[in-house]
């Protein structure tokens, strides 16, 4: 069984969203998504400042079996990313919720938050 | 609905994750794919490969049959147990699959993969014609492959205490590449890891007890992914991947698994495979290590500056190097350098000779 918090909202691309204190965002991957994966070796950040669109592929995690693509999962601008998983990608496995983050972003429209899957409806998704 | 080995439910309880491999239900990992590579590497693993297929070859001309069907002789073969690798080559000099062939008391026993079992089988049927040859397959007989330095010494102590001593001290006298059998098993000094150790031929309704006992001395199940990875640093091709019909054996590192003599032995696919070794110019398998970052993957391309373009027949990241390695088919003038398409960008990598480890050791630096 995978965990998945209530506090964080979801896109089925299985990535998690949570909305920081100063209205930023920090994204990364889930725990069902990393479980998939299997060992991660390898991880690609965006740049900060990139301007990105939903659904844009802009960061990659690899793990010993295969690639995949990280999407943007609303539009918005990159502020911060999180250097020291390039260094140690097995955080990925270890701690997908809090210290394997991948990057922060200022979304472009606020309110998209709100259309993003609840826990529950990600859960959903991955039964 | 996919076929379950003898082992499906020590799977699952090993907490293995079950993925679909050419038509069989299997372990991809128990956890960790590169806990279970390390295992393997420092001490031991055990994978089940009951999905492979295992053919007996007996008749008058089992011999014959078989200098014809392989690329390599089995003539070569003197003593019980002694084992070959070998392509099975189609008329073109390609490899229909590449295989382990053991000599046994009353003719052959070879031991084929999974996903080419019917094309391989359909072959050796078609093959048969004008030799008096029996082929039975034996689905009967699990098998596992116990891997890693201490292998052999695990399986010994086990046979020990379980009042098989025979045994224990068949396993202990087994040379590299000998297979021989006892009380119904066939136990082999073979592997496809780059470590010591066994491949275990068992009536499935005794392989649970042996599993258990394994598992008991600590030896560590592992799945198809460390399987995987292991193989590729000890730069053993993966049919499919690194070769198949439409290539040469001399084009995916196998020329010496190619017996060219005694002359008059006609193999199928000698002429065409003559023709190439004699013009020398077809592209050679090498191994590459990724100098910048990012992880090697099968079909993506390489490029050799002012010689010409080859391809990844297939990449990971290596554990025991920590470090992306591949095996890529190239052109023949080739140096010591490359640089591959890693998702768009092109990264340098370094050319080497095959395996990158053996033995626990990295050999290719």
């Amino acid at each position: 069984m995978s965990n998945i918090p209530q506090d964080l909202k979801y896109v089925k691309s299985h990535e998690w969203l949570r909305l920081e204190d100063d209205g930023s965002v920090t994204v990364g991957i889930t725990d069902y998504a990393q479980q998939q994966l299997g060992d991660v070796v390898f991880v690609e950040l965006p740049e900060v400042d990139t301007e990105v669109g939903e659904g844009d592929d802009i960061a990659v995690v690899e793990s010993v079996k295969a690639a995949s693509d990280i999407y943007a999962p609303l539009p918005g601008k990159i502020i911060a990313i999180n250097e020291a998983l390039v260094d140690a990608p097995e955080k990925v496995n270890e701690d997908p919720y809090g210290e394997a983050w991948f990057f922060r972003m200022e979304l472009a429209n606020a309110d998209d938050m709100n259309e993003l899957l609840s826990a529950e409806d990600y859960a959903a998704e991955c039964e | 609905m996919a076929k379950q080995t003898a082992l499906y439910q020590q799977h699952l309880e090993a907490g293995g994750k079950m993925v679909d491999f050419g038509g069989w239900d299997m372990p991809i990992h128990y956890g960790s794919q590169i806990q279970e590579h390390n295992a393997v590497r420092e001490q031991a693993g055990v994978f089940d490969v009951s999905h492979m297929t295992i053919v007996d070859i007996t008749g008058s001309d089992a011999k014959a049959y078989l200098q014809r069907l392989l690329a390599n002789n089995v003539d070569k073969l003197k003593t019980p147990g002694k084992a070959l690798y070998s392509g099975m080559l189609n008329e073109q000099g390609g490899v229909i699959d590449d295989l382990i062939v053991y000599l046994t008391e009353d003719g052959y026993r070879t031991v084929v993969n999974c996903a080419t079992r019917e094309k391989d089988l359909a072959w050796m049927e078609q093959q048969r014609e004008g030799f008096d040859v029996t082929l039975t397959e034996r689905p009967e007989l699990a098998m596992l492959a116990v891997q890693g330095p201490s292998a052999i010494a695990t399986v010994a102590h086990i046979f020990n205490t379980t009042g098989r001593t025979h045994m224990a001290e068949l396993v202990q006298n087994l040379n590299v590449f000998q297979g021989l059998p006892c009380d119904g098993w066939f136990i082999a000094r073979t592997g496809y890891t780059g470590e010591d150790g066994l491949e275990i031929m068992i009536p499935e309704q005794q392989v649970a007890d042996f599993w258990q006992a394994l598992l008991a001395n600590q030896v560590q199940p592992a799945g198809l992914g460390a399987r995987d990875t292991l193989r590729l640093e000890a730069g053993m091709n993966l049919y499919g991947n690194d070769m198949d019909d439409s290539v040469s054996p001399l084009q995916a590192g196998m020329g010496w698994t190619i017996a060219w003599e005694p002359a008059e032995r006609e193999f199928n696919g000698r002429a065409p495979l003559s023709r190439e070794k004699e013009a020398g110019d077809s592209p050679k398998l090498v191994g590459l290590i990724l100098e910048g970052r990012g992880i090697m993957r099968a079909h993506q391309k390489v490029v050799v500056e002012g010689v010409g373009d080859g391809e990844i027949t297939s990449g990971t990241f290596s554990p025991t190097m920590q470090k992306s390695i591949a095996m890529a088919r190239v052109p023949r003038a080739t140096g010591d350098s490359c640089q591959v398409e890693v998702r768009g960008k092109l990264v340098a990598a370094k050319v080497v000779k095959l395996p990158f480890v053996r033995n626990g050791k990295i050999v290719c630096e």
